[in-house]
């Protein structure tokens, strides 16, 4: 009888598993890391996790490269095949819920309660996206640069001003010790552009569109201030502070680390490599005020839900799952970035009070701005690219802009305002 | 004399090889400096880059780049995939377009000339342009499978072969060819009774040797090196994805140089093979058909 009676236990048990498994409805998840072995592993925690954890859904994961995965997305909405949850670079994000890729995210208030604003994708007034986390850009330099050339040490409350940072850019020029005062990493294209110089046009004053209306980049791409942006770049150039845009990609990668710059426009996840490289003494500075304040980027990577998912409901909990503050700890330990609340910073080898990153929290807190929350923007973004690149080689700075404006404007008109 | 004149041959042909050798040394360097490179770390291989080490194989030399490049991707099913996809497509492109071909040439049909020209002009239209629409209908498309009627061939091998299987340019080659066969042998089997699918087999296809390794190798060229935009927009699983698609592992915010060199060496080994198998058909084909890759 015992081994009949175990026989049948283990049966029913194994058919209430099977049960509850079936009962579990799948959700599909496309995500932008592959080949990242590192972020591959965390985000599989997270996921098995979840799975473990309830009885209701199962996260599939499907991992895309991520120079071609927003190509991917595209090319799946057109097909009509987009999964349940996406993950989306922040500033993508406006345009695939205009487009009709993306649903709302039902998620909670207080699930993102104290999380950086950056990482969470409003559009129409309404949560599409929350990221695990934050990228942020500090100007690299040696404390042993600063004393060398006599620099006062910026900080959040006191950042250089525009003069002072024009100064420190002389000095090392003048120093006769380095390659070049200022890497600003030209050899990345791309959204690169956008993310990191953007913020030098908005600390001027302009900006890449108009954000009072969202439907005209007239008097904001082409404002005087612009203007004036645009020749202090082109200076930047002309007058051999930086290394222009025929950049070698390996002297971005290396050129600080081997002191052959005295400062680089850097983001944090180039930090560890830096510190790797023996750069002991690496400080990370808070962007210059340029005028109107001192300004740098935001906006990675967030997770969202397509609308052609039927359980936005399980999509939700699954991103809510996500956001505990061990996951974006765990991330941020394995890949480098910033944790997107202050307590998960807290959990974290480099951000935690006293880090060697711990900085970058503070300049993703207090001096980031998002690129411009629209549809337009990843047009706009390709536009400013092209005329920064432009402008740097020489070209007028005036009929750039102006006419970076008028194909801004003129893709506005096109897609009839994009909504706003 | 007679000496001098030797003299000069001899300095003639020393300088020809020599010319050869450095020509060919032009187009052997950036596969020596991918083999090398694969074997170097990356801070080694970004120094080398400015001297003539980046095509010797000193320094710190080690396979841990393959090694890497293996964790980092599945490049065994990555190139399976490529392989099987290119196999298929180049066995069934070289049947079809053959046979269109053959159509073409030597049967007799109302408007035959019209639409072998309206198929040439063809070649002139990207393949971007048809792309999304090319999409659009795969992903709506039937098929009848092991498990029953499904919609849509996307994240399937079949969406990476069937759109390939017939295109112009292999058409286009065969056709030219075939023009050229005598066509007394056509004649001559045909009075004796057979039919014209015999023909195609027994006598147009056996003479059609060297341009058969033509259309293989453009075809296979195509279909393995060139395969980006399309497996990419209609494969979304890892499982199927080919070698190029594959490459975009490897482009991280930091790049692993060293990772690149070794994936690229290691997908470049079945393109290389292929070639030195049919290099002597291709050469010949080269000769009679008139046709460089």
């Amino acid at each position: 009888m015992k081994p009949t009676k175990t026989l049948l236990g283990a049966l029913a048990a194994s058919t209430m598993l099977a049960g509850a498994a079936a009962a579990q409805t799948e959700l599909t998840m496309w995500y932008h890391g592959a080949g990242n072995e590192v972020e591959s592993r965390v985000l599989n925690t997270i996921i098995e996790d979840f799975n473990a954890g309830q009885s209701d859904w199962t996260v599939s994961v499907e991992s895309f490269p991520q120079q071609s995965y927003n190509d991917s997305v595209v090319a799946a909405a057109l097909a009509g095949n987009l999964p349940c949850i996406l993950d989306i670079d922040g500033p993508v994000m406006p345009n695939w819920a205009w487009a009709g890729y993306l649903q709302p995210l039902p998620i909670s208030e207080e699930a993102i309660d104290g999380h950086l604003e950056s990482t969470i994708g409003r559009w129409n007034g309404e949560i599409y996206s929350v990221g695990l986390w934050d990228a942020a850009v500090a100007l690299y330099t040696r404390q042993s640069t600063l004393d060398e050339l006599g620099l006062r040490t910026p900080t959040l409350e006191e950042p250089w001003s525009k003069d002072e940072f024009m100064a420190a850019l002389e000095a090392a020029k003048a120093s006769g010790e380095y390659d070049y005062a200022l890497d600003l990493g030209t050899a990345w294209t791309g959204e690169w552009y956008p993310y990191a110089y953007s913020p030098f046009l908005q600390s001027f004053g302009g900006d890449i569109v108009d954000r009072s209306s969202y439907t005209t980049a007239e008097g904001a791409l082409n404002s005087d201030a612009a203007l004036e942006f645009g020749e202090w770049w082109q200076s930047l150039f002309e007058e051999g502070y930086a290394p222009g845009t025929s950049q070698d990609p390996a002297d971005r990668d290396n050129g600080f680390n081997e002191g052959r710059y005295a400062f680089s426009w850097n983001g944090n996840w180039a930090a560890a490599a830096t510190l790797e490289a023996g750069v002991d003494d690496v400080v990370f500075l808070p962007a210059p005020d340029l005028g109107n304040g001192p300004i740098i980027g935001a906006g990675s990577w967030q997770f969202g839900v397509s609308s052609e998912c039927a359980h936005p409901e399980g999509a939700a909990a699954f991103v809510e799952h996500a956001l505990q503050d061990e996951y974006l700890a765990a991330f941020s330990d394995g890949i480098g970035l910033i944790p997107a609340t202050r307590e998960a910073a807290q959990m974290t080898e480099n951000y935690a009070d006293g880090g060697k990153l711990a900085v970058f929290f503070d300049l993703s807190s207090e001096q980031s701005l998002v690129r411009p929350v629209t549809p337009g923007y990843v047009v706009a973004a390709k536009v400013f690219e092209k005329a920064l690149a432009d402008i740097a080689n020489g070209a007028d700075v005036a009929d750039t802009l102006d006419a970076a404006v008028d194909e801004i404007d003129r893709d506005i008109e096109a897609n009839q305002g994009y909504g706003h | 004399m007679a000496t001098v004149t030797s003299d000069n041959r001899g300095l003639r042909l020393a300088a020809r090889y020599l010319s050869l050798v450095l020509v060919s040394l032009i187009f052997l360097f950036p596969l020596v400096f991918m083999v090398v490179s694969s074997l170097k770390p990356d801070h080694q291989l970004l120094a080398d880059t400015s001297s003539i080490r980046a095509f010797l194989p000193v320094g710190d030399i080690s396979l841990d780049n393959y090694v890497n490049a293996f964790e980092r991707a599945p490049i065994g099913r990555f190139m399976l995939n490529s392989v099987f996809v290119t196999v298929v497509t180049v066995t069934a492109s070289i049947a079809l377009c053959s046979l269109a071909a053959f159509s073409f040439v030597f049967l007799e049909w109302t408007g035959r000339n019209v639409l072998l020209s309206v198929i040439v002009a063809t070649l002139i239209i990207p393949f971007e342009t048809i792309a999304v629409p090319l999409l659009l209908f795969v992903s709506k498309l039937p098929w009848i499978g092991l498990e029953g009627l499904e919609i849509g061939w996307l994240n399937t091998y079949r969406v990476q072969i069937i759109p390939w299987m017939v295109d112009a340019l292999t058409v286009f080659l065969f056709v030219q060819f075939f023009k050229d066969l005598p066509r007394e042998l056509i004649e001559a089997a045909r009075v004796e009774g057979a039919s014209w699918m015999l023909i195609y087999r027994k006598i147009v296809m056996p003479l059609s040797g060297p341009v058969i390794a033509t259309a293989a190798i453009l075809k296979s060229l195509v279909m393995y090196n060139n395969q980006y935009l399309w497996p990419l927009i209609v494969v979304q699983d890892e499982a199927h994805r080919p070698v190029m698609v594959g490459l975009g592992y490897f482009f991280q915010l930091q790049i692993a140089w060293g990772e690149v060199m070794a994936y690229l060496t290691l997908i470049s080994v079945p393109v290389i093979a292929f070639y030195l198998v049919l290099q002597r058909a291709f050469i010949s084909s080269i000769a009679s058909t008139g046709v460089k890759g």
